[in-house]
């Protein structure tokens, strides 16, 4: 549904931060904010649920762990037993200690991998994404912030210029993020 | 300012009472000669009829590889000769019982009060930020680290003197023994109870300097102040960097002197830094229930159980790294260290650590909203706690009374000793000063602090 968008831009996080909370407070909705770099307390001021990235890590961690046991057992234990310094190999049980460095680094190996390529896929960054950042001074040092907006246009554009916003533009927005 | 109050005060002391007299039934209870010993034995034999022959073979396994059977076992002795050895070393075993279960409570809460220190340290060395808040709590805890050390101090000039046979390298046998005579230039008697002496007074010398001067920053709220304290701190980080490796090299590592591990020292850092932290936590979170601290917020919390859940992995990593590189080797004179704990009459207690030690903390501590909640950090501390009390047993009984051990009323009572003793030492202290360390020119960032 496209409905017309209201985009303010601020040069500093604390004025964002702050404007974030007041507009908030006044009632209106943000639909999101392009930020350089990552703002601390934003996605808190912003009232975004929790990130569920931390879950997905667990389990993804829990993979790896469950894929090293069985990758460890069928090669050194199944497929083609190996004399290693004289080492049991014939149960894995025996040979555990062995596989134990290996068991840890495919914990963090599926954990830190399918962790990132998650992380890509909610964000929508795949190859071949074309940027979906209104305005490219939000990659070097502006911020900039986009409202719904409801009501009076002239009404909400002096409140943003009020919060410490430098500009504010009209736009009409045509796909939901 | 905090007050001592009188059930606590109450109970600490029934705790030690109770640990004085556990303990001197202790001492008093050993058997005096062989002839007592032979009839305990008979006693137990009879007692476990039914795994009788299991239990016999199981003796006879771990006892080959006993440390303490040093000399002998080159000169085959039979029949008689052997039996009355075997009564004398059990002997000897069952008359360490009781300094080894005071051995292990004392070394385990004078290193504990030690590594709060150090945690405390690396605080004013870091000039930390957030944890202000909480210095009074770990100044307090290590009020510990004087009455601590002169208990150490009872027992390591006890066993300097022969009264007991905690150290094999300080009796008969280690005269016959080539290994021992190797390292005698750094394991002999006096210059090892002069290290010891030097160990101890350097951490009370060090502790005395930076919590007086921390005191001393309320009134004068001064910044010289602060830099001398943060150059102290500096200094004791030195200083206990290099004497720690020595002092876990001569207290514990020496009870096995034909074994060797070069990150032994480590790992009891790692052991005790994490039940220290745990501590700190701990006693923070009693304080906070009974209305004092109200600065401290979960912020502060969330962070000290980040320690305890990162420095719970850290311990692990020793343990698994120790064990690994050795159980692949399989050296004789290393694995002589583990086959007691891994395969002997310690398995128990060296396995279930790992549980207590490792996936218990790392399970309870692992959700980041789990570690704002103060019922899951008191949980998971409690298994810290009791996780690597059980790490210092079983680093120290296998080689003091070997096979022998039990959990009986001197162990107990030792630590009911003990700890009554550190609760009425350390909250005596924390009622004398205020509860905030106010001088501090981190104080407000302390206080602002969130997560």
């Amino acid at each position: 549904m496209s409905h017309k968008i209201v985009r303010a831009i601020y040069d500093d996080d604390d004025v964002l931060l702050k404007a974030v909370k007041e507009v908030r407070d006044n009632g209106n909705h943000i639909e999101e904010v392009f930020t350089p770099f990552p703002v601390h307390g934003l996605d808190k001021a912003m009232g975004l649920a929790p990130t569920k990235l931390a879950i997905t890590a667990f389990i993804y961690g829990l993979i790896g762990l469950f894929f090293s046991v069985w990758m460890m057992n069928y090669m050194m234990i199944q497929d083609w037993p190996q004399n290693i310094g004289g080492k049991p190999s014939f149960a894995y049980y025996q040979n555990m200690p062995a596989f134990v460095p290996i068991m840890f680094e495919m914990t963090v190996f599926f954990a830190a991998h399918l962790m990132v390529i998650t992380f890509y896929m909610r964000s929508k960054i795949w190859p071949f994404q074309t940027a979906s950042n209104p305005d490219p001074r939000t990659t070097d040092d502006k911020f900039l912030m986009e409202v719904t907006l409801e009501g009076n246009e002239d009404d909400l554009t002096s409140f943003l210029t009020k919060t410490g916003a430098t500009e504010v533009s009209i736009a009409e927005n045509h796909d939901n993020h | 300012m905090y007050q001592f109050s009188s059930k606590l005060k109450m109970f600490s002391i029934i705790l030690m009472v109770a640990g004085l007299l556990g303990m001197a039934y202790g001492f008093i209870n050993v058997p005096k000669d062989t002839h007592a010993m032979e009839e305990i034995l008979n006693a137990q034999s009879q007692g476990h009829d039914t795994h009788a022959t299991a239990d016999s073979h199981a003796k006879k396994d771990t006892h080959a590889e006993d440390s303490h059977k040093v000399a002998s076992h080159d000169n085959a002795h039979v029949g008689k000769d052997e039996h009355q050895e075997h009564l004398e070393h059990v002997l000897k075993q069952y008359k360490n019982k009781p300094w080894s279960a005071f051995f292990i409570t004392a070394f385990f809460f004078f290193m504990l009060s030690v590594m709060v220190l150090v945690f405390y340290a690396i605080q004013w060395a870091s000039e930390a930020g957030w944890s202000i808040t909480i210095f009074r709590v770990m100044e307090a805890l290590t009020a510990y680290i004087l009455p601590g050390s002169i208990l150490m101090l009872i027992f390591l000039f006890a066993s300097g003197f022969h009264m007991n046979d905690i150290y094999v390298w300080m009796g008969d046998h280690a005269a016959h023994d080539e290994l021992i005579q190797a390292k005698k230039w750094w394991l002999n008697i006096p210059s090892w109870l002069i290290r010891s002496v030097l160990y101890l007074a350097g951490y009370n010398i060090f502790r005395y300097f930076l919590v007086s001067n921390s005191l001393k920053l309320d009134a004068t709220k001064s910044y010289k102040t602060y830099i001398r304290n943060k150059n102290i701190a500096v200094g004791f980080l030195l200083f206990f960097a290099v004497s720690e490796l020595f002092l876990a090299f001569d207290w514990l590592m020496s009870l096995d002197p034909h074994w060797f591990s070069q990150l032994y020292s480590f790992y009891v850092l790692a052991s005790m830094l994490v039940t220290a932290i745990t501590t700190i936590a701990m006693v923070t979170i009693y304080l906070k229930s009974k209305g004092y601290l109200p600065q401290v917020t979960n912020s502060h919390l969330h962070d000290l159980a980040k320690f305890m859940f990162g420095f719970s992995i850290f311990w692990t990593y020793f343990w698994f790294d120790q064990f690994m590189l050795q159980w692949y080797s399989n050296q004789p004179e290393e694995t002589v260290y583990f086959v007691p704990r891994l395969l002997g009459a310690y398995q128990l207690p060296f396995i279930s650590m790992l549980v207590l030690n490792f996936v218990l903390p790392v399970l309870i501590l692992m959700s980041s909203d789990f570690k704002r909640l103060n019922w899951f950090i008191m949980i998971a501390g409690l298994s810290i706690i009791v996780g690597h009390y059980t790490d210092i047993f079983v680093l120290i009984a296998p080689a003091t009374v070997g096979d022998q051990y039990s959990f009986g009323i001197p162990e107990f009572a030792s630590i009911l000793f003990f700890l009554g003793l550190f609760i009425f030492i350390v909250f005596r202290a924390l009622a004398k000063v205020p509860l905030q360390a106010v001088g501090n020119p981190f104080m407000t960032e302390s206080e602002n602090f969130h997560y």
